[in-house]
C-alpha cells in the first residue's frame, strides 16, 4: 500500500474524506504476513496480525478498516482465532509478554463493507458529481474477500457488493464467470507460467464479456492482472490489454475530486485514455 | 497409475502427521471430485486435489512428494468452501507443504531471484511467496 499501491491508498483517503470519514492510520503497524497460516501448530505466524489488532485496541477503537484484501483476510482470520480458540489465545498472550492481553475485541472490516453497511449506496449516489456513464466495468473479487465463509464480506459464490457499488456510481457492471477465481497469487515467483495462465483466464474472460476495465481491491491481484499484461501479450498475441482500477479510484472520480488523488500514473495499465474517451477526465 | 497399498502405510505416521498439522479428518473424503472440478489451477496439476487426499488416506507420502500439486495450490480456498464433507483441503495442502519445508527443503530459493526481478516485485508477492514456499 505504502510503496506499490499509493494509488489505492490516496484515492481511498480522499474519497472517504469526501464522505465525511477520516481514516486514521494505525500507529506502529507491522506487516500482517500477507497470508494466513493454515497450520494448527504454527502459532508464530499469528503474532504479526494479532500485534496489529493490539495496536488498534490500544487506540480504544472498536473497528479497524482494511483496504487490501489480503490484509483483510489475514487480520480477520487471526481475530477469529483470538476470539474462538481459548487455548491458542492464552499461548499467544503469554508469548507477547509486554503487550496488553488481546481477546478479539476489535472488529475487522473491509472498506467495501463500510461503504455498504455504514454509509449506504443511496448516500454514495447522492454524492455523485460525475456519474461513470457508459463505462463497462468488470468487478473482480478474487479470493480473500470471499473465502473462507467465516470472513466473507458477501455471498461466497454469488457476490454482488462491487456490482452494487458500481451501479451506485453510475457505471455499467459486467458480471463475468471468472470474477472470484484466483489470480495466481504468489505463484508468480515459484510457478510463473501457471500464474500468467491464471491471469490470462481472468483477463480474457473479462474481455470476452466486453468489459472495458476490471475493478479490484487487492494490490497482489493488481500486480498479476495488470502488472503482468506485457508478459501475457508475448504469449497471447491477440490480447490488446485492459486497464485495472481500484474501486477507490472510481469513487474519487465519481465524487468529482481532483483526479490527482487517483494517482492514475501509478496504474500498471494506464486507464486515462479509456476515461478520457468517456469524457470522465 | 498402479498403486500399492499396505496396512502399515495406511496406519503409519504420515497420515497422523498430516492430521496433526492440519487438524482435519482426512477420512471424511469420499472422492466426489468437487474440489478438483472447481480448482482454478487443476489445469497445471499432475495429480488432482482429490487424488492427493486419497494418497494421504493411503499413507503414500512418496507419491505426493513426486507431484508438483501441493506447490501449485495457492490456498484460494475454493475447494474448502465447496467440499460437501466439510474437509478443509487447503489446510491439508498446507500441512503437506510444511512436512516438506520442515525438513528444510525450500521450494523456491530467494537468493536466485535476480536483482532486476526483485526491484519489480511488490513486497506483498515476496512475503506471501516466501511464507508459502520457503522453510
Amino acid at each position: 500500500m505504502k510503496t506499490r499501491a499509493k494509488n489505492f491508498e490516496d484515492s481511498a483517503i480522499a474519497s472517504m474524506a469526501a464522505l465525511g470519514i477520516n481514516l486514521n492510520e494505525i500507529p506502529r503497524w507491522n506487516c500482517c504476513g500477507a497470508v494466513y497460516s493454515l497450520a494448527d501448530d504454527d502459532l508464530i505466524h499469528q503474532l504479526a496480525p494479532v500485534r496489529d489488532l493490539i495496536r488498534v485496541k490500544e487506540q480504544e477503537q472498536g473497528k479497524v478498516v482494511v483496504l487490501c484484501s489480503l490484509c483483510f483476510n489475514t487480520l480477520k482470520r487471526a481475530n477469529l482465532l483470538m476470539r474462538n480458540d481459548a487455548e491458542k489465545r492464552k499461548t499467544l498472550n503469554i508469548f507477547m509478554d509486554e503487550e496488553i492481553d488481546y481477546n478479539g475485541e476489535v472488529e475487522v472490516v473491509h472498506l467495501l463493507e463500510v461503504l455498504r453497511d455504514d454509509i449506504g449506496w443511496k448516500t454514495i449516489s447522492d454524492r455523485l458529481k460525475v456519474p461513470l456513464k457508459n463505462l463497462k466495468l468488470a468487478p473482480y473479487y478474487g479470493c480473500t474477500l470471499l473465502r473462507p465463509q467465516e470472513v466473507a464480506i458477501d455471498q461466497v459464490e454469488r457476490p454482488t457488493i462491487l456490482r452494487q457499488l458500481l451501479q451506485a456510481l453510475g457505471a455499467e457492471p459486467i458480471d463475468f464467470p471468472f470474477a472470484a477465481k484466483c489470480c495466481g497469487s504468489f505463484q508468480v515467483i515459484g510457478n510463473r507460467e501457471v500464474a500468467l495462465e491464471s491471469a490470462w483466464n481472468i483477463l480474457s474472460s473479462a474481455v470476452r464479456w466486453q468489459a472495458e476495465a476490471l475493478v479490484l481491491s487487492c494490490p497482489l491481484c493488481d500486480f498479476n492482472l495488470a502488472g503482468k499484461q506485457e508478459e501475457i501479450k508475448q504469449k497471447y498475441r491477440e490480447f490488446k490489454g485492459i486497464p485495472t482500477l481500484y474501486f477507490t479510484q472510481l469513487l474519487a472520480l465519481a465524487f468529482g475530486l481532483d483526479s490527482k488523488v487517483c494517482r492514475f500514473e501509478l496504474n500498471y495499465q494506464d486507464p486515462r485514455p479509456l476515461l478520457e474517451s468517456k469524457g470522465l477526465l | 497409475m498402479r498403486v500399492e497399498i499396505s496396512s502399515e502405510k495406511i496406519s503409519g505416521d504420515f497420515a497422523k502427521k498430516v492430521k496433526e498439522i492440519s487438524r482435519e479428518d482426512i477420512l471424511l473424503c469420499y472422492q466426489c471430485g468437487m474440489c478438483s472440478a472447481g480448482c482454478p489451477i487443476a489445469f497445471a496439476m499432475d495429480l488432482l486435489p482429490n487424488q492427493i487426499i486419497q494418497l494421504v488416506q493411503l499413507g503414500l507420502e512418496e507419491d505426493i512428494a513426486k507431484s508438483k500439486t501441493i506447490w501449485l495450490c495457492a490456498s484460494c480456498i475454493t475447494c474448502s468452501v465447496r467440499c460437501p464433507r466439510g474437509l478443509d483441503l487447503c489446510k491439508v495442502m498446507e500441512a503437506l507443504r510444511l512436512i516438506s519445508l520442515r525438513k528444510n527443503i525450500d521450494y523456491i530459493r530467494p537468493a536466485e531471484i535476480s536483482r532486476d526481478a526483485l526491484a519489480k516485485l511488490p513486497q506483498i508477492v515476496l512475503v506471501s511467496s516466501f511464507r508459502k514456499h520457503t522453510a
